[in-house]
């Protein structure tokens, strides 16, 4: 305590000295035409010293002395007004704490307030007061015992210290549990009034801890964490409890317990998170290892794995299925989890935000996804929230994308943000940036970087240049945006982009000749030092790839040194010595005038420099053997920046924490210690040695029993956990899901018969409507049965074995997966003759199909309410809502344009699967450059399947899927069976989502199975259009900046005649051909498969077998690999 | 935990302050006061500071600064979650949380603090209990108080902070008992230049005032419960309930209080009520440009939109604006650059349109971006969601209560880009 308080005074001493200082500062400036705020003040408080003396004082001390209440109570009144204005009342001690024995509640309680405020000045006058409160101690009413302890406390007079320890200890001891929290803060207050004490207080903490009552609970832990935070085996006995009281803690104990249960299991339990894939049962594995779009299972399979836990624990029974499990997580370390759950739905923040750190740090990983959704539901709260929370999440989304990716446009930037928010929310968009995101996030940027608030610009700038680095794909584009950022009018965006143009070119220094010249161009016109410092660095970095320019640069720059900043005139120095090591024949001049200057600057820096320099580079006598390698020290490879996050080491603490706000140690930060390799004696937890034998789930219904009324929420969260048959659990969640069953079942009917009216009028030729709708009804009712079913079986297979569990999962949801496949096929095949627009009719079973897979998320969401949040918004209903927009984009104003036959169609054939892999049945695909007949998002590939064994192949058939999140695939329909030597081709559709990633699938016989993928080159994800050549320049018009990739390449000699260029283009990619006037530009447009955003390619031929080669399109990524795959094919024979 | 309380207003001064453990010099606030002079913008103040020996925690609300001193590590967001409740707790006793409405009322201020806090560690922060300990001031106590000498403390001592139904007050009578619920929904949404909707979600919140007497135990249901997929509650609620019936069960808390919060996100499910057509254009090297903006409903369900408000922050560069509305009027700041449009209902006969001219300051380059407009209206009678409520029901009481719902669907931070 003596520290503490030596602390407190230092502190005091020290704010005194500097607003002493202040005000000596403010006083030296006399020029001030008024009066500082500081110098206002210390007028003000004369005045008032002044008055209070003479007038008000006198006045008080009179009221306070006479008979009637109401007197006093007016003068209490003042009093309290004038502590609040931060006014000396000390004066009045003495007549004032002669009332702390008044009738009156009123008095009583200011007297109180004054009391606690002088105290400490006037201790032994305090003393006075004390034998009223052990009175009040004494009292038969617990709400007065409980005040008078709180007062008696809060008077820190280090004198009544033995009456206090006395007053606690007897507090801690009473029967209300009121009293008992007011001692529980008592604690505290003894503790930093004399810490010799601690000894004490620890029994009495201890005594505390084992309290049962939800009040003292918060108190008592707070109490804790100020006294003997690492007493943690104080703990071991009340953990349970804890965990299970939590829920009925007032909100504010529920923060300090959550944060302290926390730090306890972070010592007492094994990693959940331990990645040793040996050790792994299959079920882990397909927790562990699934890919996004999985979540959904996850979530379902986390919940089954987490009962399977409970049971067989609760039961004790099934140690040897522990022996088998490398990891399982201890029932202990799993109850917190599952108590803190609810609290994510409080309306408290802190608690909110407390549930969520815990999650962070120590829930399973594929568990920790559930809090996102809470937080992002922050957001919404006040400026201060905010604020906190983006930091929070900023800090997780670096290390857990896909936690917070669903959620990406609830970070998108308002206008009307402060500024503080916009930039916690830019950081969260630069960390969520992915491949498949990118695009959108690049036209978010675009409307940020053109905001007024050029602090806010500017930080866009930077994130630009850290997407450029972290995603190759889109390096190209991001530079081209940004150097076309250099023409801004803004200096500040200009110069920003200037430094993060040169972190970027630093990292590809490749062929940016060109971006270097326009950037030594900038210097002319620039003004601020950060960009001028980084473009003449640039050019010295990269003098040789401009050797016309730098010389130049370096002239110019001699003649402005004198005028230049500090951060510029070192970077003039660096260029000139780097030019005289290259170049010394035109530069060495220039070099040593520039020299001469730095040698007398003003800076002893650049003087400093200049010194260094000289002994450097120009060789003498007297340099030494340094000189030598002068062009290896100035001329190295310089290794490029990294472009990161600055909440990248923002983790080393607890979430949370002020520590992690202010991104240093506050004082009193608890650190959170590294998870144990071996977990210590999880015995220690166990309550009683008689209920030890017994299940302890059986002993808390005992508990609860003996106090019925304190359990208000957890009632049947209590019944739920003394059930120990399993039976009885299940068949509540059977009728659970029985009851969801039913309701998605009316909800399906909707979906079904509003989109029947769609595709009736088609329909309606083959069969009676009412009939029909009458048998769709049936199928989505007979539908439901079987998936309910299914999910009832599949958790009964859950507890029993685990290995099935992972398969039958899958299997279930690419079941239903087919099934919604396998109806819209059919209907597709009814209606193929009967319609006579082709593009409805692909829309129709499209548009079904996909509102009954929402369907049937929901219907996942509703098995389990609680764990799959999650799951709803991945990235497969994401991506479609975002493609929505997309083709609302396109839609809108591009009507003039339409789908075109494709020019060429290329026979090349990929292999699927060879024969000798695939046991004789051998595949080769290929791209038939046909609008796709099952879904206008799909890319038609055929596959020909030929059977070279000897013996007749059946019932070949597409197995198992894997496909990247968002991908659709319409797979053939199986082929009963193959005659040898015979083949077949049949076709497919995919939707690859205008990305080229693989789609992965099983092509299975009857006995085999075989994994297969198909990767589509980038040309085939187009659709040739045409459009006249205005419309194409319109067009390329509004696709300019970020949108806009180019390159340089030299044609063949062969490839320069019209006709074969165009064959070697559309051969390339699936393009059309646009009718140009002039014969040296060449174009083609296409809009990709998927979301229907144009692709315009130009070729523009040049002098000297050099073209441009120039793409245009809203998907910047597969802008650029298409401009990298075209390349090669024009520049090679 | 929270060591001290300086309220600050916007000129600078420290107005009150309240220490709840040893006294700590007002020359502390120097270094907040140094943090709002670098931020320019109230708004922008860091709500957390780093002194050499304290922490300033800090929020904003209604041109106050609640500033509290802290002195070890404590998880920020309880501390700005506190003063958030003070804030409100002032708002509930004083009708505003305003420096006069704290002046005029720096007894109860004092005595508030003093319950809400000790040593530094939320006590009773529920309105409820703390209006047993102390009474709200009214202008009929305040005379009465005046005569007689009698006090705004309560005279019985609170139970209800002992009980295990903490937020109820013990022994409610009323001859009129009634429970009201409003079903507010606010629409948050940015529509970009072409009109598409970038971002949508729906913030609803249902607001109870409950009178009834005695310990009632109600529980609501609703038509549609599983729209509510992401959901805060009051403490009263019983969460098991909801989590197996998506049935809100509880015992009220007496008086006015939010009894959830959520959150509808689910972009297809959000209806857009109204659009914005704008023509916005900045001619380059001229000093004028053009302003036409068109409002009209859509997707509104049948239902008039009303007290509708648009705010534009037009550019720095713009001078003034010559308009002319079909309806409702318009102002423009000439200081903070506000365009503030006045419309009022939209009748889909006539829709408001507001045109004219800009002047920009003569020689400014031209804007390069076009303001965004922020526009505000209101749908009564209508859950934009589809919310619905479907009954009521009491037990644990005799009488039969007078029940009501009202349904309003608001603009929320509604941002159209142009």
């Amino acid at each position: 305590m003596e520290q503490g308080s030596l602390l407190a005074k230092i502190s005091e001493a020290s704010c005194n000295i500097r607003s002493v200082l202040e005000m000596a500062g403010s006083l030296q400036v006399t020029l001030k035409p008024e009066p500082s705020v500081e110098e206002r003040e210390l007028a003000n408080a004369a005045a008032d010293q002044y008055e209070q003396n003479l007038t008000v004082n006198e006045d008080l001390k009179q009221m306070l002395e006479s008979n009637k209440d109401s007197a006093k109570l007016d003068a209490m009144k003042r009093i309290v007004g004038m502590i609040a204005k931060g006014k000396n009342a000390s004066e009045l001690f003495p007549a004032v704490v002669k009332n702390v024995a008044s009738k009156n509640i009123e008095i009583k309680k200011l007297v109180y307030v004054y009391l606690m405020r002088y105290a400490e000045e006037q201790q032994d006058l305090a003393l006075l007061s004390i034998s009223t409160f052990q009175r009040a101690l004494k009292d038969p009413n617990q709400l007065i015992r409980a005040s008078a302890l709180r007062v008696l406390s809060s008077i820190r007079v280090p004198i009544i210290v033995p009456i206090m320890m006395l007053a606690i200890k007897e507090a801690s001891a009473d029967l209300s549990p009121y009293v008992r929290k007011n001692a529980a803060h008592a604690i505290q207050k003894l503790y930093s009034l004399d810490p010799e004490q601690k000894e004490m207080l620890i029994e009495v903490i201890e005594k505390l801890l084992k309290d049962k009552s939800t009040l003292v609970a918060g108190s008592v832990v707070m109490a804790f964490e100020e006294v003997c935070p690492d007493r943690i085996d104080l703990i071991h006995k009340n953990y349970r409890k804890l965990c299970n009281l939590l829920v009925d803690v007032e909100e504010w104990g529920q923060v300090v317990i959550i944060h302290m249960l926390t730090r306890y299991a972070r010592t007492q339990f094994v990693s959940p998170w331990k990645e040793d894939p040996a050790s792994f049962s299959a079920q882990d594995i397909s927790a562990l290892g699934m890919n996004q779009d999985c979540v959904i299972k996850d979530g379902v399979l986390e919940e089954d794995n987490e009962k399977d836990f409970y049971e067989s624990d609760e039961e004790q029974k099934e140690k040897d299925q522990k022996v088998k499990k490398p990891y399982a997580m201890d029932p202990d370390h799993r109850l917190l989890i599952r108590n803190t759950k609810p609290l994510l739905q409080s309306r408290n923040a802190a608690v909110v935000m407390a549930v969520a750190q815990l999650y962070w740090h120590l829930a399973p990983k594929s568990e920790a996804g559930i809090v996102s959704k809470s937080l992002v539901r922050l957001l919404r709260s006040n400026r201060e929230v905010q604020y906190i929370v983006l930091q929070n999440i900023a800090t997780m989304s670096i290390q857990r994308k896909g936690m917070f990716e669903p959620y990406l446009k609830s970070f998108y930037v308002r206008s009307t943000d402060p500024t503080m928010i916009k930039t916690s929310k830019l950081e969260i968009l630069t960390n969520l940036a992915n491949e498949a995101n990118i695009s959108t996030l690049l036209r978010e940027f675009q409307t940020y970087v053109k905001s007024q608030d050029k602090q806010f610009a500017a930080a866009t700038i930077q994130a630009i240049g850290r997407c450029a680095t972290n995603i190759s794909e889109v390096t190209d584009t991001c530079l081209n945006g940004l150097v076309c950022l250099l023409s801004n009018r803004d200096e500040i965006v200009v110069a920003e982009s200037v430094v993060v143009i040169k972190k970027l070119l630093q990292t590809q220094p490749a062929h940016h000749g060109e971006i270097i010249k326009h950037m030594a161009k900038l210097l002319d016109t620039i003004t601020v030092p950060v960009a001028r410092a980084s473009i003449l660095w640039l050019i010295g970095e990269y003098c040789e790839r401009v050797p016309k320019i730098a010389p130049d640069v370096l002239r110019k720059m001699a003649k402005s040194f004198t005028n230049e900043d500090d951060l510029v005139k070192l970077q003039i120095l660096n260029l000139g010595a780097k030019l005289y090591l290259t170049n010394s024949k035109q530069t060495k001049l220039l070099t040593q005038y520039i020299l001469n200057l730095g040698k007398y600057d003003q800076s002893y820096d650049i003087r400093d420099r200049t010194r260094f320099i000289r002994q450097l580079i120009v060789p003498n006598e007297k340099s030494g053997a340094l000189s030598k390698y002068a062009k290896k020290i100035f001329l190295a490879q310089k290794p490029a920046p990294l472009l990161e996050s600055p909440f990248k080491d923002r983790d080393r603490f607890q979430l949370g924490t002020l520590s992690h706000t202010l991104n240093t140690k506050a004082i009193g930060y608890l650190e959170l210690s590294n998870w144990p390799e071996v977990a210590p004696d999880p015995s220690v937890r166990n309550v009683e040695v008689i209920e030890l034998g017994k299940e302890w789930s059986v002993a808390l219904g005992k508990a609860k029993k003996e106090k019925p009324t304190e359990k208000f929420y957890s009632d049947s969260e209590e019944e739920e956990s003394a059930s120990t048959t399993d039976t009885e659990s299940e068949s509540t969640s059977e009728s659970e899901k029985e009851k969801n069953g039913k309701e998605e079942g009316s909800s399906m009917e909707n979906s079904e018969s509003s989109s029947e009216e769609l595709s009736d009028s088609e329909s309606e030729s083959k069969e009676g409507s009412a009939k029909k709708k009458f048998k769709t009804t049936e199928e989505s009712d007979s539908d439901d049965t079987e998936k309910k079913t299914k999910m009832i079986s599949k958790k009964r297979e859950s507890s029993g074995s685990s290995d099935s569990e992972s398969s039958s999962t899958e299997e279930s949801s690419s079941d239903s997966e087919s099934e919604s496949d396998s109806e819209s096929d059919a209907e597709s095949r009814k209606h193929k003759n009967a319609i006579a627009s082709k593009r409805k009719q692909m829309a129709v079973p499209e548009k079904k199909a996909s509102s009954k897979q929402d369907v049937s998320l929901l219907d996942l969401d509703d098995f389990n309410p609680v764990s799959t949040p999650v799951a709803v918004p991945t990235p497969a209903i994401l991506s479609p809502s975002l493609v929505a927009d997309l083709e609302g984009l396109s839609l809108s104003r591009s009507s003039v344009i339409d789908v075109s036959s494709p020019i060429f169609v290329p026979m090349k054939t990929h292999e699927l699967l060879h024969r000798m892999s695939g046991k004789g049945l051998a595949a080769h695909y290929h791209f038939s450059r046909q609008p796709c007949i099952y879904g206008n998002q799909m890319v038609s590939v055929q596959v020909t399947l030929t059977n070279t064994t000897d013996q007749k192949l059946e019932n070949i058939h597409v197995g198992e899927r894997k496909l990247p999140a968002g991908m659709k695939m319409h797979v053939f329909n199986p082929i009963e069976f193959l005659e040898p030597e015979e083949s077949i081709t049949v076709s497919m559709g995919i939707d690859f989502c205008d990305s080229t990633q693989t789609a992965s699938f099983q092509l299975c016989t009857k006995e085999d199975h075989f994994n297969v993928n198909i990767q589509p080159p980038v040309g085939e994800l187009l659709l040739p259009v045409t459009m006249s050549e205005k419309d194409f320049k319109t067009e390329q018009g509004m696709l300019t900046g970020m949108n806009e990739t180019s390159t340089t390449i030299t044609v063949a000699p062969q490839n320069s005649t019209r006709l074969v260029l165009l064959e070697k283009v559309v051969k390339a990619a699936n393009l059309g051909v646009v009718p140009s006037g002039q014969d040296n530009i060449h174009r083609f447009s296409a809009k990709t498969v998927h979301s229907g955003s144009l692709m315009l390619v130009t070729v523009e031929l040049k002098e000297g077998s050099t073209a441009q080669l120039i793409i245009n399109t809203e998907k910047t990524v597969i802008g650029s690999i298409l401009l990298r795959e075209l390349k090669p094919v024009l520049s090679q024979g | 935990m929270i060591h001290s309380l300086f309220l600050i207003n916007c000129s600078g001064d420290i107005f009150l302050e309240k220490h709840w453990k040893s006294v700590v010099s007002q020359s502390v606030c120097d270094y907040f006061f140094e943090a709002q002079e670098k931020a320019a913008d109230v708004e922008n103040v860091p709500p957390v500071i780093s002194t050499p020996h304290h922490y300033l925690i800090s929020i904003y609300r209604e041109k106050i600064f609640f500033v509290s001193v802290i002195q070890t590590e404590v998880p920020p967001l309880f501390v700005i979650e506190f003063l958030h409740r003070v804030a409100d707790t002032f708002q509930d006793y004083f009708g505003e949380c305003s420096e006069t409405a704290i002046k005029d009322n720096v007894v109860i201020v004092y005595e508030l603090l003093e319950e809400m806090l000790d040593n530094g560690f939320p006590l009773a922060t529920e309105s409820n209990i703390l209006k047993e300990l102390i009474k709200p001031p009214t202008i009929l106590r305040s005379v009465v108080n005046s005569i007689t000498g009698s006090s705004n403390m309560g005279e019985t001592l609170p139970t209800g902070q002992l009980s295990n139904i903490p937020w109820r007050r013990a022994v409610v009578k009323y001859t009129n008992n009634e429970a009201y619920f409003d079903v507010i929904e606010e629409i948050d949404a940015i529509i970009d230049k072409s009109g598409s909707t970038v971002f949508a979600e729906i913030q609803g919140v249902i607001d109870s005032c409950i009178k009834l007497s005695g310990m009632p135990d109600l529980s609501l249901s609703f038509m549609n419960p599983r729209l509510l997929d992401d959901v805060s509650f009051h403490p009263c609620i019983r969460f098991k309930r909801w989590e197996s019936e998506r049935v809100l069960s509880f015992i009220p808390p007496d008086g006015n209080f939010r009894l959830i919060s959520y959150r509808v996100s689910s972009q297809n499910l959000v209806a857009i009520p109204v659009y914005v057509k704008h023509i916005i254009s900045f001619k380059e090297n001229s000093s004028s440009g053009r302003f036409d903006v068109t409002i009209g409903p859509k997707q509104n369900m049948g239902k008039t939109v009303e007290g509708v408000i648009v705010t534009v922050h037009m550019p720095k560069a713009v001078l003034n604006m010559n308009l002319t509305s079909t309806q409702g009027s318009y102002t423009f700041d000439p200081v903070l650059k506000v365009l503030t449009w006045d419309i009022g209902k939209i009748t889909p006969q006539k829709l408001p349109n507001l045109k004219g001219i800009v002047n920009l300051q003569s020689g400014a380059p031209k804007p390069e971006e076009n303001p965004s407009l922020n526009v505000q209206f209101k749908i009564q009678q209508l859950a934009i969601s589809g919310l619905k409520v479907n009954r009521l029901d009491m037990f644990g009481e005799k009488y039969k209560p007078f029940k009501g719902v009202k349904y309003i669907t608001k603009a929320g931070k509604f941002q159209v880009r142009t």
